[in-house]
């Protein structure tokens, strides 16, 4: 369980001081995927990086499993980090090491040995399935491709927490729902706790159990996705829905293609097979 | 062709002694150049503001170093430091007087190069591998000198390839090699074959060193296959 009191955090910036967040309180369950939605500047990348202290709260705390870790350092810090994966908007991929080099590398930080490495790493790129993958670099793979090694990557040290921020941004329509799919399975078959960040609804609808509204640092609204979807409160939700319609569209649109390709790849293996 | 073979036959071993000794010179100097440049690089970009551990007062003072070395005109440093040259070395003269200075000069240059190298690692990569708990040191080796190999690469090319034209200036206060046989055959004895000769030899060293530099450089780097 993830609980935020009463977080705030101001930047300085010469002199001038802007809160990037106000007095968040929120509480993400075990074993759910927990939505994070709001404008660009809304402050959610500030939010979810305060969760591994990747950016140190200015007040409030930071409470992960009944544990305040708000001020930990070194090998605690350590420790906090191993137990929680993160993924990113560019992937955020080791460019000079393998897609093997890049799972391993969370492995080497915490001390496993080599061939342990290899193999648990092995395990991992079948699961999201790029088994075959395993010695190329990330410039040879398509964005889909390095989001999943991400992916892998993350889930390494067997994490209970993912934090993902708008892992799904850079990738077409069609490759975002692959990656959500992995996501929820992940979620369903480890039992990983996942905060996800989005400004997209559609995400937060497919693949969220409850969701935060963030506007201007402050969360504007909260609870169940189907409650906040059916039910929208604040005016930035109720924007945001409107948005939804045209991208819904659009993602049934896609997966329909994806029906229709699918059934002609069968088709022309068929014909293969017959000629 | 009989010219040719004469030239050989009477300069050959004195040009192969002295591409040897600038060799020499310009190699064990680059490696010692890096041994004291390459950790005060790592550090100036570390302690840098917005780096991985930022000390202000350290990062200005390793500034100034860097920067008054690097201003120092090379020939005037060849002569200043000669007592410290001395004192290292037992002697100011040949091979051995002329790394001490070629040192002195370089590591400065090279803690430049170093840093603007690993300034070009994306952060996003530096923070990823924070996500995973890695040490500040293990940042360092693992990520962003790793990352920044194939830059770093050139920077040692790049340096070499300076440390060839100061390893030829030393020359010419009887460090030996190349530059001091092309002063005193070529402009002391007006004898313009070995000058001429030397000048080859050192264009084609230079260009063996940039290529070969800027091939491994390409082949290692993984970015576009
Ligand atoms: N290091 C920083 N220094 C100063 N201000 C910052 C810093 N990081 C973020 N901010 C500010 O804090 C606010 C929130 O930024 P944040 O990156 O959390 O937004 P976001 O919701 O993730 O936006 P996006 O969707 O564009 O990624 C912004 O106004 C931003 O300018
Ligand atoms: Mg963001």
């Amino acid at each position: 369980m993830i609980e935020i009191r009463n977080l705030t955090k101001v930047y300085e910036a010469r002199g001038e001081k802007h809160t990037a967040l106000d007095d968040i309180n929120l509480t993400v369950r075990d074993g759910e995927i927990f939505g994070i939605i709001g404008a660009s500047g809304a402050g959610k990348s500030t939010l979810v990086r305060c969760i591994n202290l990747l950016e140190r709260p200015t007040s409030g705390s930071v409470i992960v499993d009944g544990v305040d870790v708000t001020g930990f350092k070194g090998r605690q810090l350590h420790d906090l980090r191993e137990d929680i994966g993160m993924i990113f908007q560019n992937f955020s991929l080791f460019q000079q090491r393998t897609v093997a080099q890049n799972v391993t590398y969370p492995l080497e930080i915490a001390g496993m040995g080599k061939r342990e490495r290899v193999a648990r790493a092995a395990e991992l790129l079948e699961m999201v399935g790029l088994a075959d993958k395993a010695k190329r670099y990330p410039s040879e793979l398509s964005g889909g491709q390095q989001q999943r090694v991400a992916i892998a990557r993350a889930l390494a040290n067997e994490p209970s927490i993912m934090l993902c921020d708008e892992a799904t941004s850079a990738l077409d329509s069609l490759t975002t729902l692959q990656i959500l799919d992995l996501l929820r399975s992940i979620n369903e078959s480890l039992g990983v706790t996942m905060v996800v960040i989005t400004h997209a609804l559609s995400v937060a609808e497919q693949i969220c159990d409850s969701v935060a509204v963030i506007e201007a640092g402050r969360i504007v609204e909260q609870g169940s996705t189907v409650e906040v979807f059916a039910h929208p409160s604040s005016a930035v939700t109720q924007q945001l829905l409107q948005h939804r319609t045209v991208s819904s569209t659009i993602t049934e649109v896609v997966t329909e293609r994806c029906v229709i390709t699918e059934a002609i790849d069968s088709e022309t293996a068929t014909d293969r097979k017959v000629g | 062709m009989e010219l040719f073979g004469g030239f050989f036959e009477q300069y050959g071993q004195l040009l192969a002694q002295a591409t040897w000794d600038t060799l020499i010179m310009v190699v064990v100097s680059c490696v010692f150049a890096y041994v004291i440049g390459l950790p005060i690089g790592v550090g100036f970009a570390v302690t840098a503001p917005g780096g991985l551990h930022p000390i202000r007062w350290l990062n200005m003072v390793l500034g100034w170093v860097i920067n008054i070395g690097r201003s120092i005109p090379f020939i005037i440093l060849l002569v200043a430091i000669i007592p410290f040259t001395r004192l290292m070395m037992g002697t100011a003269l040949g091979v051995q007087g002329a790394i001490v200075p070629l040192v002195v000069s370089a590591a400065p240059f090279v803690a430049r190069i170093v840093e603007q190298s690993l300034a070009e690692v994306d952060p996003s990569l530096v923070e990823a591998a924070e996500s995973f708990g890695s040490s500040n040191w293990q940042i360092v080796y693992k990520v962003m000198l790793k990352e920044s190999l194939p830059s770093l690469v050139r920077g040692v090319a790049i340096t070499f390839v300076n440390l060839f034209g100061y390893a030829a200036m030393a020359g010419t206060v009887g460090a030996g090699g190349l530059g001091d046989l092309a002063i005193r055959y070529g402009y002391q004895r007006w004898n313009e074959e070995v000058m001429i000769a030397a000048v080859v030899v050192c264009v084609i060293v230079v260009q063996v060193f940039q290529s070969s530099g800027d091939l491994i450089a390409r082949k290692i780097d993984r970015r576009r296959a």
